[in-house]
């Protein structure tokens, strides 16, 4: 009877990838982002959708009103960042797979990687330096607490 | 090219695949033009609402539907690869999975559909 031959690890790894491990951990994070993803996305869904009077009472005081809490801070980054790197990782894995000429691929690869790393930061701005109450806004558009004194 | 020129002819799962791939890359470029237009809070309400006022239009609530839909379906089918990824007997019943998935997404669209499109519509 033959013995299977001993399997070698290999020296180098052909594609000249230089953190062999890579593609594991994306792997992975595609599946765990995308299990808080779903938590997440639902009830942002169902709160901003289906509660009061769905996506008509979204507006100026709606949003204000949401982010005087920390929860909804703390949710709508969480679902920001985990959203863009789930989806931005995603549209790498198509780039690969479609985009045959190595400067179409560079050039979607940066491409994307900008658009993700901006994206993220200017929502984290937004939601952290967001005013409820910005000075000289018509009063109309503000939410009842920019009122309690 | 001729059917007969195609060595693989994939069933539901590979259908599956099409559709994991088509609604993330809808969900991904709405998700940057969802975060441009709320960065508008930034700017002034009246900038914010403005723009949030084009998504409580008919055309902008039926593309909202289809952004619900395209979201579910991916949920839901993410659901399936991890479960197949994990269990044997996902992968034995894989193929029933996907009618499933299916299900879960009509009774999802059920509940949601109704009301949304009331918003929409009906200005209730």
């Amino acid at each position: 009877m033959m013995n299977a031959p001993a399997v070698v690890p290999p020296r180098f790894i052909r594609s000249g990838r230089t953190r062999p491990n890579a593609e594991k951990w994306s792997w992975m994070f595609m599946r765990i982002s995308g299990v808080f993803l779903l938590v997440l996305i639902f009830t942002h869904l169902f709160i901003n959708l289906l509660t009061g009077d769905g996506v008509n009472q979204i507006d100026f005081a709606f949003v204000a009103g949401k982010w005087a809490s920390p929860l909804w801070q703390v949710w709508d980054l969480v679902m920001l960042v985990l959203a863009l790197v789930h989806g931005g990782n995603g549209m790498r894995l198509l780039v690969n797979d479609y985009a045959h000429h190595r400067w179409l691929r560079s050039l979607l690869l940066g491409a994307l990687a900008t658009s993700v790393a901006v994206i993220i930061l200017l929502g984290a701005l937004v939601i952290f330096t967001f005013d409820p109450c910005p000075v000289g806004a018509d009063p109309a558009l503000l939410p009842g607490f920019c009122f309690d004194l | 090219m001729s059917p007969g020129h195609m060595l693989y002819r994939g069933r539901e799962g590979m259908w599956m695949w099409v559709v994991h791939r088509v609604t993330g890359v809808a969900i991904f470029f709405f998700l940057l033009i969802h975060v441009l237009d709320t960065s508008l809070v930034r700017v002034s309400p009246e900038a914010y609402n403005e723009i949030i006022a084009s998504y409580k239009t008919p055309l902008y609530g039926l593309i909202e539907a289809g952004l619900v839909a395209a979201i579910s379906l991916h949920a839901f089918n993410g659901l399936r690869i991890i479960a197949v990824d994990r269990s044997a007997w996902a992968l034995r019943h894989q193929r029933m999975l996907v009618w499933i998935v299916w299900g879960i997404f009509a009774l999802l669209m059920a509940g949601f559909l109704p009301r949304h499109l009331m918003h929409v519509f009906g200005g209730a």
